[in-house]
């Protein structure tokens, strides 16, 4: 076992045990924080699915060797990124569209559409569909999706 | 006393009513004071008890054998229950798929979730309003007829006092069978049901706050990963299990017959250990070609012939016929491809089996366990737990399979989670589609006969083998089930001559199972293409040609809202379009009445094709539904987008591949699928019949895709697209043999 890690994940410094500096961030997050926001979808950086916010950018956490993340870095899942009872505004406007079916991958879009957002105050649909372009979805709810960043964005 | 507070081992429940229930059911694993639910807890599809109860606080759980699959049932199902027992939605907490708890409404597919289980549901709890109505009458000393429900609360429609619910019947059971006498709710009263009630799981699944199946853990809980054959058929010669020695973690290499699994403490623990075991599996090589495999298919033994239809004399007719019409349609095979891979957790305690999942079939999932470890059904118990969405029988079974192996093999709780290529390789596959149609046209353009000829696997629904069970040599089943892939074979439309036969294959190349709209989808690319290359062979419009044709006023009064919402142009395809540029567009219509007896789907495709890249773009869709009573308009939306979307990338993207040992399509970047670039808008009409019965939604309008957009193509470019996907390669080839 070497050194625990030193992470700060959603505002709080937290220390792991970790005996593979290799370990991707992801399981980190599920296994030793029990956070479920970012999910497991493929391990290989293509779906989405595990997107967390390192400083503010989105960022494959499946992919991501923890020996790559610094102790100062702000390491920010769907749940720190608001609450049911202080929902992001993203966050709201998913529910404002009912854009979620079976809600497997929408952790990587709204953690992908926030950051997005972030950079990008007046996007148009297009500029959506492209920054969600690297985010799968099974069952089909990109419109739904899209409108609700267009919600958040102020478009709608 | 009731049943439903003698399965509880803790305190309050009698107290606490619904909530408490449901995190006994999420919670509990298989004990003493299970053993003895089981036994009490009514899961009796002909009883109100096995559908409902009613806490002494009024709360209602409702026990419900279909589950949400991420379709939205768990919010349309409660909807149905807090109407027809006139209480408000938030007094409701639905419990499903728990073989403990939940009667067999049979497993969460078909499109029967709310025609079917729904409507158990609803016939439940109108017995259990009129027990409760009688109950009423008898302490407030007033008529039934005279009484009224609010807020589950009864009271005299003269006014007086109202007692609830809890007081009632509160913690006791009903004891009734269902009573088809008892009438449900006049549905021009309703208030809950036919609106679009938000979502009640998007909250928590918005925020992290919700457990997926993929996030659940148990006390003492170790991670499994499997390690899977090289090759579809190989079998294990040896295992180095010295390969792994330096894995801290690692708990157990799991070897059983050919089934290998490593268990691990840690889940990066298991994951290093089943990337880094060394084994050695025979050889193995009897996939079909890939590039012959509709000749495989169509030189497969045929076990027998389904005649799904057979109207006249049609080989007399196609032999007077003036003119005669035959092509031959392909649909690939296709993977689930489920976001999240499948994931289950199985604990094992003296001889009886608790397994977490996400199956849509738990209570056959049950059998399939207890078969594989030869113990009685009796001391199995599965849980439904949410999973990722999953569109028919993925991998989640195998799972599971997977889970009980892994925890019988270290005595104690392990959690199996797919890695990508493991789904991507191992889950069962929608099976390949092979079609030949011939038609004969009259001298004066009148279709005179239609034939078809459909090979697909034999089999039905049923249960798919667990991978687990075939590769450790246990007791499994032997035989095929692709689902009930030859509806929708036989047409909607009346011509004086019609046979439809599928010959039904003894095998198919991958395991086969249902992937969304298994069968229909394939035979109605094929129908509803074949129609069009008969309207554009006798000239006609696609919609007059197929109103002409149909004698179905629901059918037809369907059309009729499709040619309004698409602004339909009324013409033969294809449109010329004399130069243009690379670009052509057209658009194309198809029609389906789902199984020939229930939903109405018609949708028009617009495309863009070009030309030089044989790329096709869908920019919109419009699409007329109707399923009769509709129980949650945006609900119902949600899904025919999906289904919409879904489809369009099926349609346009996807294929299996192989080479002769294995799939080779294991990710997302060898087996691509509709990112948001490429998502069409769609334009929806719903048709609702709130006095009607409501009928299945969450595959119909899938079934219409494919067709449209094949016609739509030929609409604009003037070439037929017989071979699903789509891609440019065939787009270019199709164009040059004009």
């Amino acid at each position: 076992m070497t050194d625990p890690v030193r992470l700060n994940v959603n505002g709080r410094p937290v220390k792991v045990a970790v005996d593979d500096p290799n370990m991707p961030l992801l399981y980190v997050l599920r296994d030793s924080l029990r956070l479920h926001g970012p999910r497991f979808g493929c391990g290989l950086g293509q779906c989405g699915a595990c997107t967390v916010h390192v400083d503010g950018k989105a960022v494959r956490s499946c992919v991501l060797p923890l020996s790559m993340v610094r102790p100062k870095e702000k390491i920010v899942t769907l749940e720190g990124l608001g609450s049911l009872a202080k929902p992001h505004p993203l966050q709201k406007a998913f529910i404002d569209e009912q854009a979620v079916q079976c809600g497997y991958c929408i952790n990587g879009m709204i953690m992908q559409g926030a950051a997005f957002l972030t950079n990008n105050t007046n996007p148009s649909e297009a500029d959506i569909r492209q920054a969600l372009a690297g985010n799968l979805c099974r069952c089909g709810t990109h419109l739904r999706i899209v409108r609700a960043v267009m919600r958040a964005a102020g478009r709608i | 006393m009731s049943d439903i507070i003698a399965i509880a081992t803790r305190r309050d429940v009698l107290k606490g009513g619904g909530a408490l229930i449901v995190s006994f059911a999420l919670a509990s694993r298989f004990s003493p004071a299970f053993a003895q639910a089981s036994l009490t807890k009514s899961v009796a599809t002909d009883e109100v008890d096995g559908f409902l109860a009613i806490g002494a606080d009024g709360k209602v759980t409702v026990f419900s054998g279909k589950v949400d699959l991420g379709t939205g049932v768990r919010t349309a199902l409660t909807q149905i229950v807090a109407e027809e027992l006139d209480v408000p939605l938030d007094k409701v907490t639905l419990i499903q798929g728990d073989t403990a708890l939940t009667p067999d409404q049979g497993p969460t597919y078909g499109s029967l979730s709310i025609q079917n289980g729904g409507m158990q549901l609803r016939q439940a709890s109108a017995t259990a309003r009129k027990h409760l109505l009688e109950l009423a009458s008898q302490k407030l000393g007033v008529a039934a007829s005279d009484l009224m429900v609010e807020n589950g609360a009864i009271k005299p429609k003269s006014g007086g006092s109202a007692v609830g619910y809890g007081r009632l019947i509160g913690g006791k059971t009903f004891a009734l069978k269902l009573d088809k006498d008892a009438k449900p709710k006049d549905p021009t009263t309703f208030s809950i049901v036919g609106k679009s009630v938000a979502r009640l799981d998007i909250p928590d699944k918005v925020t992290g706050r919700f457990t997926y199946m993929q996030d659940m853990r148990v006390d003492g809980m170790l991670h499994g990963r499997v390690v899977r054959p090289w090759a579809l058929g190989a079998s294990l010669e040896s295992v180095d299990e010295n390969s792994v020695k330096d894995i801290p973690d690692l708990v157990k290499v799991v070897r059983e017959g050919s089934f290998l699994g490593v268990v691990a403490k840690s889940e990066w623990g298991a994951i290093k250990a089943a990337r880094k075991l060394k084994a050695t599996w025979s050889n193995w090589a009897e996939l079909p070609e890939q590039t012959k495999l509709f000749e495989h298919v169509r030189a497969t033994k045929i076990s027998k012939d389904d005649v799904t239809s057979n109207v006249g004399d049609v080989e007399d007719a196609i032999q007077k016929g003036a003119k005669s019409l035959k092509a031959t349609y392909d649909f690939a095979i296709h993977t689930h491809g489920s976001i999240g891979p499948s994931c289950a957790i199985v604990e094992i305690n003296d001889g009886q089996l608790t397994c977490w999942t996400p199956s849509q079939a738990t209570h056959n999932l049950r059998k399939q366990l207890a078969a594989m470890l030869s113990l009685g059904p009796e001391n199995v118990r599965c849980i439904y737990v949410d999973g990722s969405g999953c569109y028919g029988r993925n991998g989640h079974e195998d799972a599971a399979g997977d889970a009980a192996l892994l925890a019988r093999a270290v005595g104690k709780p392990v959690r199996v989670q797919w890695m990508r290529e493991d789904e991507h390789g191992w889950d069962p596959k929608g099976p390949p589609t092979l079609i030949d149609l011939r038609a004969a046209v009259d001298a004066q353009g009148e279709v005179i006969a239609w034939e078809s000829q459909f090979f697909v696997p034999e089999g039905a629904a049923g249960n798919v083998p667990l991978v687990a069970a075939s590769l450790a040599g246990l007791p499994h089943e032997t035989t095929l089930a692709p689902g009930n892939i030859i509806q929708d074979s036989a047409i909607p439309y009346v011509f004086a001559n019609i046979r439809t036969t599928c010959h039904r294959l003894a095998e198919t190349p991958f395991r086969p199972s249902w992937i969304r709209t298994p069968g229909r989808m394939q035979n109605t690319f094929a129908n509803e293409s074949f129609i069009d290359e008969l309207a554009a062979a006798v000239g006609a419009d696609p919609l007059e040609f197929r109103l002409k044709h149909l004698n179905d006023p629901r059918g037809t009064e369907l059309l009729q809202r499709l040619a309004a919402l698409a602004k339909w142009e009324k013409r033969p395809s294809p449109q010329n379009q004399s130069g243009g540029g690379d670009i052509a567009r057209g658009r194309g219509l198809s029609y389906v009445k789902y199984e020939l007896n229930r939903t109405y789907v018609g949708a028009v495709a617009e495309v863009e094709v070009d030309r030089r890249s044989g790329k096709i773009r869908v920019p919109r869709f419009y699409v007329v539904h109707d399923c009769g009573q509709i129980i949650n308009p945006d609900g119902l939306k949600n899904q025919i987008e999906g289904n919409v979307i879904q489809t369009v990338s099926r349609t346009l993207f996807e294929e299996v591949t192989w080479d002769r040992s294995m799939v080779t399509s294991l990710d997302w970047a060898s087996y691509p699928i509709i990112t948001f670039p490429a998502v069409p808008e769609v334009v929806m009409d719903l048709i609702d019949r709130p006095t009607e019965k409501p009928w299945g939604a969450g595959e119909p309008s899938a079934a219409v895709i494919p067709s449209a957009i094949s016609n739509a193509v030929f609409d604009a470019i003037g070439v037929r697209l017989r071979s699903v996907p789509f891609t440019p390669a065939k787009v270019k080839a199709a164009t040059q043999s004009i």
